[in-house]
């Protein structure tokens, strides 16, 4: 037993090198993913000290809004490329609408309320956009616009270590896209002044409020942008597998990323979403026979309060000392 | 008591009565069927066109014959979200309006109801899923599972195999066959059948559990595939755990000839994979499309008419549609069934288990239903509450499934003493388990 917990999996790396290479980037680009899924937690969560429930079906609306759009517009003869990127854009103004309604109707009238409610409110926010979206769309699982939306198919065959080793187009595309989002955003927020203002409102309400920061503003673009970041995830799982309710789940994942990467630490979202990406398939694919197989899910979780147990403050987090 | 007083006592007393006698006529005058359905969260897309076709056909007999026997069925849906715990609510829910059956439309589901069947009176219908062992009407008077169990399911995939290596079981000697499944009731339900077959049948078995969290996500358990090579996969999957094993499985690489599903997946579980899914194969046992005149009386009567929850006139006739149609095939000739045994218009849950026992559904009464074809007779007894009826294999061929291979009977020689040892198991575990105290009518 010993030998099959410690010894056998590295046996196994060794022997099939190929195999490994394929593990870690199939956990490199599931990791690049769980981040784009947690940036939008971080995101929101750094505004408004709020943990946004409604991030995993706003993952599964935007998807649905873009291919409903899509099916309109091709149905009303536009030309596939031009039906997705129109779709594509009438999606990203839906998500403008969509945060402005949360701050209007949620988000404004709870200023100053205990974060628990605002927290609850998310909740609110979760069934309607259920609801509504079952209404527009119908449960009906729906195919990704991929193609139409220019990214790739098929794979980059590469012969490596003794074996075959595939990369998938679409999950560069994933990798490359993601890391470009998240990149960007991370500049947005610690280079321009909405960044400097996001990270005011996030040290203190009270004060940024006191220096002229409208705080309503700052809550738009947030969940502007988290909603973006729902939407690119959306594509990108989507086209993994369908666009359906179940996308919702997807959501589930960023929770040991936030564990493990803070709430609050743009690195800490993206470092926690490698961390978590890489270490669970490795787990499930090396370890998981030993247990019956099936545990990426705690796995994951596993992995977040291991690192926890040695750095309690989160990879990113500052250690927090109080004088008493 | 003052006059004033009694007329107020009276008056009360009319509006309470008044509306419990209307119940009661309205009662008289219907049959309340329930159906559990989900056509939100994360199975929808398996729920939804099953819920479609159950209601269609239901509808269309209301529509059309005003009913079964001049009788109107009432028919609820109730949402479950494949929730087992929203199941049960949802039982709970139709209980005190009398339904005359229950269809769970989820393993998890079924299973606590098992118990709570024969005190409730509540014929329970799992068609092709739940406990398989609940075939055994002896153990499981109020439980119904036609046509064919999971573990039916699963030596009859075995046997194609074995067809496919060109000879008879003991071909699969040696062999490495994957199972990959939804890691929950339904998922686990062979995994007893197939312990015990691979030591018989001298196949290795290799697991690949897939939680429902990780649904679209599987791309662990491929990579698994992958190093252990396994000769043939056989899927267990359920919602979007389909489409994505299709997905994976085509950019894996794995040969889609020997990839073979239980009877679930749907069209667009095999379309998203684009042409690398041609040759991906499920088992079937009634037929894909609209080309029979029921479903051409659906299309007019409760279709056009509005009367649909589809989303388009294609859905009617694929192969999850069609599934409800069976579906609602057995509810409706259940119910007929019991009218003609018991003489009464209005049956109950008690008249409708009988009326389960007495199934028989033959070429000729197919004919008339407007499903000659469609698929086999189904016939039923107080022993035999699945039938273990047999099966095809289907392949998609890009745009739809067609039938590749001749009906497979399962394994009973296998199959029936492990059905028979998990039920007795079933009732010593559950103890004291009713002895069957239901009469069995000469069918």
């Amino acid at each position: 037993m010993l030998y099959n917990i410690f010894i056998d999996p590295f046996v196994q790396m060794v022997q099939m090198p190929d195999l490994l290479v394929q593990t870690l980037w199939e956990g490199l680009v599931s990791g690049v993913l769980y981040a784009l899924i947690a940036l939008g937690f971080v995101l929101i969560f750094k505004a408004s000290g709020v943990f946004n429930f409604a991030q995993g079906i706003m993952v599964v609306f935007s998807a649905l809004t873009l291919v409903g759009f899509y099916e309109k517009f091709s149905a009303a003869g536009f030309s596939g490329h031009t039906a997705a990127f129109v779709a594509l854009i009438l999606t990203a103004g839906v998500m403008f609408v969509l945060a402005m309604l949360v701050e209007r109707v949620v988000l404004r009238p709870l200023v100053n309320q205990p974060d628990i409610i605002l927290f609850m409110a998310t909740f609110g926010v979760t069934y309607v956009l259920i609801g509504f979206g079952e209404m527009v769309f119908g449960g009906d699982p729906k195919q990704m616009i991929a193609s139409e939306l220019f990214l790739p198919s098929g794979s980059v065959d590469v012969e490596m270590l003794g074996g075959l080793v595939s990369f998938q187009k679409i999950d560069i595309a994933a990798a490359v896209i993601a890391s470009v989002m998240i990149v960007g955003l991370a500049l947005f927020f610690q280079k321009t002044r909405i960044g400097r203002a996001l990270r005011a409102v996030a040290d203190s309400h009270k004060a940024a409020l006191s220096v002229g920061i409208s705080l309503n503003q700052i809550w738009v673009i947030v969940w502007f942008a988290a909603g973006l970041v729902a939407l690119v995830t959306g594509i990108m799982w989507g086209a993994r597998s369908d666009v359906s309710f179940a996308l919702e789940i997807v959501a589930l994942k960023a929770l040991p990323v936030l564990v493990l990467g803070g709430l609050t630490s743009v690195p800490g979202a993206i470092v926690g979403g490698l961390i978590i990406g890489i270490g669970e398939k490795l787990g499930e694919f090396y370890w998981g026979p030993l247990l019956g197989g099936g545990i990426e899910s705690w796995f994951a979780y596993a992995i977040a309060l291991l690192f926890l147990l040695y750095r309690p403050q989160g990879l990113f987090g500052d250690k927090i000392i109080e004088r008493i | 008591m003052s006059l004033k007083n009694w007329l107020y006592a009276l008056s009360a007393a009319a509006s309470l009565t008044l509306p419990a006698v209307h119940g009661a006529q309205a009662q008289e005058e219907s049959i309340y069927v329930p159906l559990f359905t989900y056509r939100t969260g994360p199975f929808a897309g398996s729920g939804t066109p099953i819920a479609n076709g159950m209601h269609d056909y239901l509808t269309l007999l209301n529509e059309r014959d005003g009913g079964i026997g001049g009788v109107k069925l009432i028919v609820e849906e109730c949402e479950t979200g494949y929730d087992t715990k929203k199941g049960l609510e949802c039982y709970e829910s139709v209980k005190p309006k009398k339904p005359v059956i229950v269809n769970p439309w989820s393993t998890g589901i079924t299973l606590p109801l098992i118990p709570k069947a024969a005190v409730d009176k509540i014929p329970v219908l799992s068609m092709a899923y739940g406990l398989s062992a609940s075939a055994k009407g002896d153990t499981f008077p109020w439980i119904f599972n036609p046509p064919a169990t999971y573990w039916d399911g699963f030596t009859q995939i075995l046997q194609y195999i074995a067809t496919q290596e060109g000879g008879g079981i003991d071909k699969l000697k040696g062999k490495k066959i994957g199972y990959i499944y939804l890691d929950a009731s339904f998922g686990r339900e062979p995994l007893p059948l197939i312990e015990q077959l691979s030591k018989e049948l001298g196949f290795e078995a290799k697991l690949y559990p897939v939680a429902a969290a990780d649904m679209q996500n599987q791309s662990s358990q491929w990579l698994s595939v992958r190093r252990d090579k396994p000769d043939y996969m056989i899927l267990y999957g359920w919602g979007a755990l389909n489409a994505t094993a299709v997905k994976e499985a085509v950019k894996t690489n794995y040969p889609m000839e020997k990839f073979i599903s239980i009877w679930w997946p749907s069209e667009d579980d095999a379309k998203g994979a684009g042409d690398g899914a041609k040759g991906f194969k499920t088992l079937n046992w009634h037929a894909v499309g609209a080309d029979f005149p029921l479903l051409a009386d659906i299309q007019k009567h409760v279709v056009d008419a509005g009367k649909s929850q589809v989303s388009g006139k294609d859905k009617v006739g694929q192969v999850l549609y069609n599934r409800g149609i069976y579906n609602s095939m057995l509810i409706a000739e259940a119910i007929r069934k019991a009218q003609e045994i018991t003489g009464k218009k209005a049956v109950t849950g008690e008249d409708v288990r009988r009326g389960l026992e007495g199934l028989n559904i033959d070429e000729a009464r197919l004919k008339e239903i407007g499903l000659e074809g469609f698929t086999g007779a189904v016939k039923l007894s107080c022993a035999d509450h699945n039938g273990h009826f047999s099966t095809f294999v289907q392949s998609w061929n890009g745009t739809t499934y067609e039938k590749v291979s001749d009906y497979i009977a399962p394994m009973s020689d296998k199959v029936g003493p492990l059905l028979d040892a998990d039920a007795k198991a079933y009732a010593e575990k559950n103890a004291p388990w009713p002895a069957r105290a239901e009469a069995c009518d000469a069918s």
